[in-house]
């Protein structure tokens, strides 16, 4: 794209990109932290993760005050007033996941390690790459102002709750066969639904980035992971 | 934006241009121009200088008749009459399509005189008590009443430049025009004369068709409901105001309301 006359304008929206483009590494490898803390019950990892979420959300009010400062001084239009308003939504919701792989990090302490528990802890793992595969998408999807990409992560999505799903099942069946393991599962189910969730909030950014590269907003989609509550 | 589109009236055109062209001598300045120029929404045209925005909006009453080598092709209609046909009295027309210039530019006499000037020499005032009626009328939808009521036989160059450009609207009122076209109409003046100015536009909405021509892009945000981007002769885009300012379809709309032109 072509360069602003006001020079100083480009050096705002470089900026601003630089910190959501920092974000968005920090909060996917919050979650892949997280997700490695839980497989090797590793209580130094997690605290990492619980510890570092303090940048995401520094950054996040970093471009809290430089979107509003850009709209104040540079008072950007059409698109460039969508990928600011975009910024602005987008590191809200970053923010977010970070604090779902917080909250992942924050549970590993409280399940023991246990052989037994293999089976439904399989799943996660792959859960967790896919949704954090997508949040990467998200933002590099931002970051090149690509809309394919960012709707190739909207349908991405399903995987996700599809996930959720068979996670659920799993864990239910797994606990009424060994009640003993029910309060280590229902920290897992939590786990599960914090995947979930950040699944749905890297579909949201994308949603964001789609109609910050186009001006279209894409149609109202079903969320998934509720498939469960229909059975 | 919500806002800005619930006040979007629909499309009900006032004026019509149709594949208008312009040439000063050789130089074609406009280049087959469509518009329609809706009675119920502001339109505001934009564009970098040069663009022919000012140049179209003075084929809307004629002015451009004033330029020895000037020649307009195309069709233009004020309630669907050709406004360049032979039969056409152009003092009328200017009456019925009225102007309001970059600079203030009132007569030098006094601002009752400024009014009552128009309604006279088209013999729309019957007598003086019917004349102080159109000139309070006049200078009220102004919004410039309470400001110089006590003052009337002062001189309107006295004035300040905001009240001198609201003087000159209160004049182009007075002769009751349908359509006013407004060329730059703040350019020379400070932010809050601006803003009352466009606040004046706002009001005006409705009851007569209204054009503004501006260089500021955030004025024609402010003001209009309709944008039409101008380059180089051609009418490149022409919409509704948001969905200029949000998401302009073309790219050199894009490009210059971004700030990225040339």
């Amino acid at each position: 794209m072509a360069e602003h006359t006001i020079k100083a304008f480009d050096d705002d929206i470089d900026r601003l990109r630089g910190l959501i483009a920092e974000m968005g590494g920090r909060a996917e490898a919050a979650i892949e932290n997280a997700m490695l803390a839980l497989q090797r019950q590793d209580k130094e990892l997690a605290a990492q993760v619980v510890a570092d979420d303090k940048r995401i959300d520094a950054i996040e009010a970093e471009v809290e005050k430089l979107v509003v400062q850009v709209i104040a001084l540079r008072a950007p239009m059409a698109n460039d007033l969508r990928d600011v308003i975009a910024a602005l939504k987008i590191v809200g919701v970053v923010e977010r996941i970070g604090d779902y792989a917080k909250n992942i990090a924050k549970r590993v302490p409280l399940i023991a390690t246990n052989s037994r528990m293999l089976e439904p802890v399989s799943l996660l793992p792959s859960m967790g790459q896919v949704a954090g595969e997508m949040v990467h998408d998200a933002l590099n999807a931002f970051a090149a102002r690509d809309a394919d990409l960012a709707l190739a992560v909207v349908e991405r999505d399903t995987v996700v709750d599809d996930f959720y799903d068979s996670v659920f099942r799993t864990l239910v069946t797994f606990m009424v066969e060994n009640p003993k393991t029910i309060s280590e599962c229902a920290q897992l189910l939590f786990v599960a639904k914090n995947i979930e969730r950040i699944g749905d909030h890297a579909t949201n950014v994308a949603e964001m980035v789609y109609y910050a590269a186009t001006g279209q907003t894409l149609p109202d989609r079903e969320r998934g992971g509720m498939q469960q509550l229909e059975n | 934006m919500t806002e800005e589109q619930e006040q979007l009236k629909p499309a009900n055109p006032k004026m019509t241009a149709r594949d208008v062209k312009v040439f000063y001598g050789p130089k074609q300045a406009i280049k087959g121009v469509s518009i329609d120029v809706d009675m119920d929404n502001v339109t505001a045209f934009i564009g970098p200088s040069g663009c022919g925005k000012s140049t179209f909006l003075r084929t809307l009453n004629r002015m451009n008749d004033t330029v020895a080598s000037a020649r307009v092709e195309g069709l233009i209609t004020l309630d669907g009459e050709d406004i360049y046909a032979s039969g056409m009295d152009v003092v009328q027309l200017r009456a019925r399509v009225g102007m309001v210039f970059q600079k203030p530019n009132p007569f030098p006499k006094s601002i009752y005189e400024n009014i009552a000037y128009g309604p006279r020499i088209h013999g729309l005032a019957h007598g003086k008590a019917d004349m102080d009626v159109i000139v309070e009328k006049s200078l009220r939808r102004a919004g410039l009443w309470e400001e110089v009521k006590d003052r009337l036989q002062d001189s309107g160059t006295a004035l300040s430049g905001g009240q001198q450009q609201r003087l000159c609207i209160g004049r182009a009122i007075a002769v009751e025009p349908e359509v006013i076209l407004m060329d730059e109409p703040c350019s020379a003046l400070d932010p809050i004369a601006t803003a009352k100015i466009e606040e004046l536009i706002h009001e005006l909405r409705g009851r007569y068709a209204i054009v503004i021509v501006t260089h500021n892009m955030q004025q024609a945000a402010r003001v209009s409901q309709r944008t039409a981007f101008f380059h180089l002769g051609d009418l490149v885009e022409y919409g509704v105001t948001s969905d200029i300012f949000t998401n302009p379809k073309q790219e050199r709309t894009k490009d210059y309301i971004t700030g990225r032109y040339g």
